[in-house]
């Protein structure tokens, strides 16, 4: 019993740190319907800031975090300005093989400076408490909470603010949404920074989970956490958190129960599974084609 | 023998009912016209003989043979061609491709012979591109046979539409709402060209349309439908008088 | 005084010019030129023995000549699903993987090494027809799903083929097959690279190729105009997987060593670069692609780590000033069958001398 309260602990933290990244994926698809694959390598920035910060500026959690998610969400600014705006009336595939070449320069640009894995200092003192079997440690309790609290706050954010209703009616419908005066494109970076900025802080989340962080570490989490958006339905913020801790649960009970080389294969074939029979995942719903 | 026979036909989408209790009887040959306000469920009714819903309840048969299950290409090989309230041709695809595509199901030649280009393969290539290009003769497209379906103007693409349905052979035509955007100089040339594709290809015809003259110009019968469900039929003189068809599309007291 | 209406032309740029379209009309004499591609294929041929042969050029150069055959493979069938069909599909690598561990399996460890020259064809088709046959895995859920959806099937499908092979001891796991025998060569190259090509153009020029622009275009219109789209997207999964097998047998045999880690997400981004750099719905793009992807590469090697800073960003500009790639959906001649080309000319004869001998 402890062991399987073990793995539940370790899923919700793997769960959160999916779930930032995840969000990011699903808050851009609903405004702009457009897969940002270089979503995960802004996450590995996020990574790489917090190391920059900890290790030259000597900067404690707090400011790291901050210094963090402010530099990656101008950093997703400036990308959604440059490269995606001049293909928001392009083919959709283009849009997606330019996020494709916007990941693989970060990737590269970071290998240029990092040609070895980083290790990051540690910057929040790790306390590991035992209730019989089960051992928790502050890390996991800091990551989950912080997680849930940007959660609350993006919740917060989308649902209570005129920023995020604006959001909300342009994922809806594109078209009328400037007619009513709404500065579109000031919302959509809006969107941009708040997506990376929740992808940066997961990248904090996972070096502190994690410390050794290499470039090429955002490629396959950036694809879970993609496909995670998906199952709970793309473009749905309730979903793409629901998905996230879906696929940490698969992953963590694979692993634990069956075995661990074929957890992200048993994962991956559950996932598949689920949207074959609900393809538009489980909070998703389909864009009415009218016939 | 009826062609097409509708038998309490019903529909839900969720918890919503999209038609209720429908039933039509088609004899070969007629001119039968669908109408209601908007969201009455003409087109879905469409969708339902076509195959694109499988209907909850009820059966539809044609030439003795049950749709429901069916699939939509199953439907259209046996004789079924429709054509769309928006128009759906392929646009970035030219105009004889948009026709030659819909003679699919009739292009005698298999995977193998398609792969190498051996066998029946050219003979067919050629008789159904003859046979495409005949066809948008008929309708004064030949000339823009090279053009992208998006390029041509309105009226054209509607010509070509109807021409795409007429492709697939059928001997039952639903038309929806084929004069959406017309003057009336084009609604009166669109009726002499539907009394005449009818004669010319042997079609039956079922038409969902707004525009009164039209419908009540040609159609030899009328359906009338609000909220899915079938509130009048007859003839064309019966329904324009019927007070219910009247309350249907101007609300209580229209008839004043 | 100069008048306003003289031709600002002046100096060297008149001969440039000139130059200019004297090239263009020797390029409009030989692409009009029907009967030049059968001879330039054979030529090739001949030319691949001869090179292959007597070493006309650099071992590194026809090493590189290889490597454009094979990813000139693996584009053009790519751009059968994503391209014509415009799907999003991002397992190619998956069926790579199929047809190289496949015809490296046969090889290494199934026929006698002496045999292995004269079974390498039966080989490389065994790895197609493999790679083929698993596409189903992934073609049948793509009856049910499309779009974004799609290019999740095909990325679980990538990631559960690394699995698998990873999990098979026998084939070395996670540590690869080393030492496959080197038997790609140029002529083999270039005939699977002209075999595919040919292939896959009459495939498009046929019902089934129409069948599947017209689901890229509108599915559901589609399937209401009689055509079988269940048959049309299986026809067009299989072969293009074929392909990327026999891409994949191919490259086992010539790079001679294979591991899981070869057929990865980022292997699949390097087709998926090729097929939209080239241009989506086009052979002649795919071609081109696979060719300046590579080539590219190999000249940009120098740089260093800086090739790879350098590329995405060329691909990223290119993007956005030439969304569609660089043929963008543009056919060449040669690649287009000469009855589709002037279909509609000659139909317009045929009812001119129809009308001729009928009318007057």
């Amino acid at each position: 019993m402890t062991y399987f309260l073990q793995q539940v602990l370790n899923a919700a933290q793997l769960g959160s740190i999916y779930a930032l990244i995840a969000l990011g994926y699903t808050m851009v698809y609903g405004i702009l319907t457009m897969i940002n694959f270089a979503h995960g390598d802004l996450f590995m920035v996020g990574a790489f800031f917090c190391f920059l910060a900890a290790t030259f500026l000597k900067l404690p959690f707090v400011p790291t975090l901050l210094v963090s998610m402010v530099g990656v969400a101008l950093l997703g600014v400036l990308i959604e300005r440059v490269a995606y705006k001049p293909l928001r009336t392009a083919p959709r595939v283009s849009a997606i093989i330019t996020a494709l070449g916007v990941g693989l320069f970060l990737e590269n640009f970071t290998l240029v400076f990092s040609p070895y894995p980083q290790s990051v200092p540690t910057l929040i003192k790790n306390v590991t408490w035992t209730f019989g079997g089960l051992s928790i440690s502050s890390l996991q309790i800091i990551i989950i909470v912080i997680s849930i609290l940007m959660m609350i706050m993006l919740d917060f954010i989308v649902q209570r603010t005129k920023v995020g209703m604006a959001m909300r009616a342009i994922s809806w419908d594109k078209a009328s949404v400037p007619l009513m005066g709404v500065p579109v494109n000031l919302i959509i970076s809006a969107t941009f920074a708040l997506g990376t900025g929740l992808g940066a802080s997961a990248g904090v989340m996972y070096a502190l989970a994690f410390p050794v962080i290499d470039p090429y570490m955002g490629i396959l989490i950036g694809w879970k956490a993609f496909i995670a958006a998906v199952v709970g339905g793309i473009g749905n913020i309730r979903g793409a958190m629901i998905g996230a801790f879906i696929l940490a649960i698969l992953e963590i009970m694979v692993a634990a129960y069956i075995s661990s080389t074929y957890r992200d294969f048993i994962a991956f074939a559950l996932l598949l599974l689920l949207l074959i029979f609900r393809p538009y995942g489980i909070l998703g719903k389909p864009r009415a084609q009218k016939v | 023998m009826p062609l097409l026979e509708a038998k309490n036909v019903t529909h839900y989408f969720g918890g919503l009912c999209a038609v209720s209790d429908f039933n039509l009887t088609l004899e070969p040959g007629e001119l039968v016209g669908v109408i209601g306000p908007n969201g009455a469920g003409k087109t879905t009714i469409f969708n339902l003989i076509t195959g694109v819903y499988k209907a909850s309840q009820g059966s539809i048969i044609f030439n003795d043979k049950e749709l429901v299950g069916k699939k939509s290409n199953q439907i259209i090989e046996m004789g079924i061609a429709r054509t769309f309230q928006n128009i759906r041709l392929w646009q970035d695809l030219s105009v004889l491709d948009n026709i030659r595509i819909a003679y699919f199901s009739q292009t005698n030649y298999g995977s193998l012979e398609a792969l190498l280009h051996i066998g029946r393969y050219k003979a067919e290539e050629r008789r159904i591109t003859d046979q495409s290009m005949d066809l948008l003769k008929v309708f004064n497209l030949d000339g823009l046979a090279d053009e992208n379906a998006k390029n041509l103007p309105y009226g054209s693409q509607r010509r070509l539409e109807i021409a795409r349905a007429l492709a697939t052979n059928p001997h039952l035509l639903l038309l929806d709402e084929p004069a959406a955007g017309m003057n009336p100089n084009e609604i009166n040339e669109l009726m002499d060209f539907i009394r005449w594709i009818r004669s010319e290809f042997k079609l039956t015809i079922l038409l969902i349309e707004h525009q009164m003259r039209l419908v009540m110009g040609i159609s030899e019968r009328l359906k009338v439908l609000d909220f899915g469900a079938t509130i009048a039929e007859g003839l064309p003189a019966e329904i324009q008088n019927n007070p219910k068809v009247l309350e249907a599309y101007l609300g209580v007291g229209g008839e004043e | 005084m100069k008048s306003i209406k003289e031709p600002s032309q002046s100096g060297p740029s008149k001969p440039a010019n000139e130059t200019l379209s004297r090239l263009r009309i020797i390029w409009e004499k030989i692409a009009s030129n029907r009967k030049a591609l059968p001879i330039t294929i054979i030529v090739g041929f001949v030319l691949s023995i001869l090179i292959q042969q007597f070493d006309l050029v650099d071992q590194y150069l026809q090493i590189i000549i290889m490597f454009v055959g094979i990813n000139i493979i693996l584009s053009v069938s790519l751009n059968l699903i994503n391209g014509y069909m415009g799907e999003f599909s991002v397992g190619h690598a998956g069926f790579m993987a199929v047809g190289a561990y496949v015809s490296a399996t046969l090889t290494m460890y199934v026929i006698p090494t002496w045999l292995g020259p004269w079974t390498f064809p039966l080989v490389v088709l065994a790895g197609g027809a493999f790679a083929g046959l698993i596409s189903l895995l992934v073609a049948i859920p793509s009856f049910r799903t499309r779009g974004d959806y799609l290019a999740i099937v095909t990325l679980a499908f990538l990631m559960i083929v690394k699995s698998v092979i990873e999990n098979i001891e026998v084939i070395g796991g996670p540590r690869g097959i080393p030492g496959i025998d080197k038997l790609t060569t140029l002529p083999w190259v270039y005939f699977w690279t002209v075999a595919s090509v040919l292939i896959i153009r009459n495939f498009v020029y046929s019902k089934f190729g129409r069948g599947v622009l017209s689901i890229r275009e509108d599915e559901i219109a589609s399937n209401l105009m009689s055509v079988n789209t269940k048959q049309v997207k299986l026809q067009a999964f299989i072969i293009s997987s074929f392909f990327a097998g026999v891409a994949g047998a191919l490259f086992a045999h010539l790079l001679q060593f294979i591991s899981p880690k070869v057929f990865d997400i980022i292997k699949s981004t390097d087709v998926l670069i090729m097929v939209y750099l080239g241009g989506i719905g086009s052979i002649a793009g795919s071609i081109l692609g696979a060719t300046i992807y590579t080539v590219l590469l190999e000249v940009l090697r120098p740089l260093g780590i800086w090739r790879m800073v350098l590329m995405p960003l060329v691909l990223v500009l290119l993007m956005i000033f030439r969304p569609r790639g660089i043929m963008g959906m543009r056919e060449f001649r040669w690649f287009v069958p000469y009855y589709n080309l002037f279909a509609t000319k000659i139909w317009r004869h045929k009812k001119e001398v129809e009308d001729a001998s009928s009318g007057s």
